[in-house]
């Protein structure tokens, strides 16, 4: 049997650990530079204000204080997440995490009778030890673990702890009650398609052949179909996916067309890339750059290019991928627009350890990209030991459009010495 | 009136340890060649983690402000080791929630009644009935430094 543990509104909780007046209260956190909502309380999702809102549309609740919002504060939300981890580690067979507010647990070796009183246990030494509310949901697949998480979340009378045995009436009326929509894997495209055969529930899906599933659609779904029959079949390996290729991004922190700008940000964001490539031992074939302008200003012209570039070889060598990002950027710059975001992606990725020599490649280019690994390594490790941006490859100006904007920025209470929450006088 | 607590940081069991300032005896016995007895204990050193935190998930650091504890010793300033993994008993120093806000007090029972208590007469003991009050962790120690 596998667990699946869900903290719940797990940025918010994160804050309330340490701001206990901020519980019972509508509070959202915001994504980097304050955009959008990106994680809301159940209070504030009672508002009726969803994922993804513009925090401007918000900021008349702020200001009557009906609501609250924070800035990200990835230190602390990291930090709680390795503790939830750890706390489940030490209390279970072994943990799988799938996000930072998501993690697999095994569940091996429990007599059916006392998987439950296990599970239960579970969703309170967390809370306890970490102050984060979960749920957990226990299942044959991680699939159907999902699905049991979900009904833990949303249905009271588990109470935030539900345990699916194999082919239980439990798990067949749960199946039938759950649309396909919110089945794991299942995107909007596949609903509607499925409808066409009839499949409408998750019962009908798990009913389905999967011979049949897997000649009409794809290998995933045929596997989606078995893991609902409680087959296991889904490794976590296969979620690697995200691995495959490294995104840094943000929105300017306001609209501009300074092409100065615009490039220092670029390489800002290219740095990062490399730096996130060689740290998981990596190489680049190709690069991404793109920019866009803001889709909600009607008034403005619009324009959002992005090009790929392929690199000379692979690569984790910050200034060959500043280099191709920085042609790629000249190439779709245009003048006469006003960006509002821009980015680099780091595509194709390979393991460094498993790159295949080239006919190209010479003793001269091995020795060259020894000197290369060398100084990168030195580069990284100056970053990390004297803080970030400590060596940087050409020299952006300070109080640039793009830096991070952070106006409700909370302390990072569980990493830093000298980050004191605000003393409020009783 | 009620002592306030600042959270400083948690206790990290990955982070290095560091050795304290006693130099190790690790030289050898003079130029004869017999190795000093002490080199079989060489790299020992004492780490303040391994003895204050005993579960890092659940231990967190938070700084004392005000006065109200200072006849159980804990001044303001003062750096709380708290442990939510204890399951809280009458005579541990806790930090609980009281009315939404972060302090610190001791668990005690007065007249057959749970109580929180503070260390200074002029805070009243508060009974914990009626009381919107939860707990937050119970402090295994309390670190004091002095000024050098």
């Amino acid at each position: 049997m596998i667990g699946l543990v869900d903290c719940n509104s797990f940025y918010v909780s994160c804050e309330r650990v340490f701001q206990p007046r901020l519980r019972g209260l509508p509070v959202g956190v915001m994504s980097n530079n304050d955009g959008c909502v990106i994680a809301l309380s159940t209070e504030l999702k009672a508002l009726g204000v969803k994922m993804g809102t513009p925090a401007f549309e918000l900021q008349h609740l702020v200001r009557r204080r009906q609501i609250h919002l924070l800035s990200s504060n990835y230190e602390l939300y990291g930090d709680m997440s390795a503790r939830v981890q750890e706390v489940l580690q030490e209390f279970s067979a072994g943990v799988e995490p799938y996000s930072i507010d998501e993690m697999f647990v095994r569940f091996d070796g429990f007599e059916s009778a006392q998987l439950l009183e296990h599970a239960r246990q579970l969703h309170h030494k967390v809370r306890q030890f970490t102050g984060i509310p979960v749920c957990v949901g226990v299942a044959p697949t991680r699939t159907l673990a999902k699905l049991a998480n979900r009904a833990a979340k949303k249905i009271a009378t588990y109470q935030g702890v539900c345990v699916l045995q194999p082919n239980s009436r439990e798990t067949q009326v749960l199946l039938k009650k759950i649309e396909l929509g919110d089945v794991w894997g299942v995107g909007r495209r596949l609903v509607e398609r499925l409808a066409v055969m009839g499949i409408k529930s998750a019962w009908d899906l798990a009913q389905a052949n999967p011979k049949e599933i897997r000649r009409r659609f794809s290998v995933t779904l045929e596997r989606t179909a078995l893991e609902l029959r409680g087959v296991s079949c889904i490794e976590m390996n296969d979620f690697d996916e995200a691995r495959q290729r490294i995104m840094t991004s943000r929105s300017f922190g306001k609209l501009t067309d300074d092409i100065n700008e615009i490039r220092e940000a670029i390489r800002q964001h290219g740095q990062r890339g490399a730096e996130k490539l060689r740290r998981q031992n990596g190489l680049a074939k190709a690069v991404l750059v793109f920019l866009k302008t803001n889709p909600f200003r009607e008034d403005l012209q619009q324009y959002s290019p992005s090009l790929v570039l392929e690199l000379p070889c692979p690569t984790a060598d910050s200034r060959e991928i500043l280099h191709t990002a920085g042609q790629a950027l000249k190439r779709i710059y245009r003048k006469g627009y006003l960006y509002q975001k821009g980015g680099v992606m780091l595509l194709d990725l390979i393991d460094a350890d498993r790159q295949q020599l080239s006919l190209l490649d010479t003793p001269q280019t091995d020795a060259e990209r020894q000197r290369s690994a060398k100084l990168m390594s030195v580069m990284d490790e100056l970053n990390s030991r004297m803080g970030r941006g400590t060596i940087k490859l050409g020299t952006p100006s300070p109080g640039a459009a793009w830096h991070l904007r952070c106006a409700n920025l909370t302390q990072r209470y569980s990493t830093r010495w000298d980050e004191l929450p605000a003393a409020r006088a009783l | 009136m009620t002592v306030q607590l600042q959270i400083l940081g948690r206790a990290v069991d990955a982070a290095p340890a560091l050795a304290l300032p006693y130099p190790l005896v690790l030289g050898r016995a003079g130029l004869s060649g017999f190795p000093s007895p002490a080199q079989d204990y060489e790299g020992r050193t004492l780490d303040l983690n391994e003895r204050f935190v005993k579960r890092p998930a659940a231990t967190f650091f938070l700084a004392v402000i005000g006065d109200s504890m200072i006849k159980l010793g804990i001044q303001g300033g003062d750096l709380l080791v708290v442990d939510r993994s204890i399951d809280p008993r009458p005579g541990h120093i806790l930090v609980a929630l009281v009315d939404g806000e972060i302090t610190v007090k001791r668990y005690e029972i007065r007249s057959g009644q749970p109580c929180l208590c503070s260390g200074n007469p002029r805070y009243a003991p508060i009974p914990l009935e009626n009381l919107d009050c939860q707990v937050w962790g119970v402090v295994r120690s309390v670190i004091h430094e002095y000024a050098v």
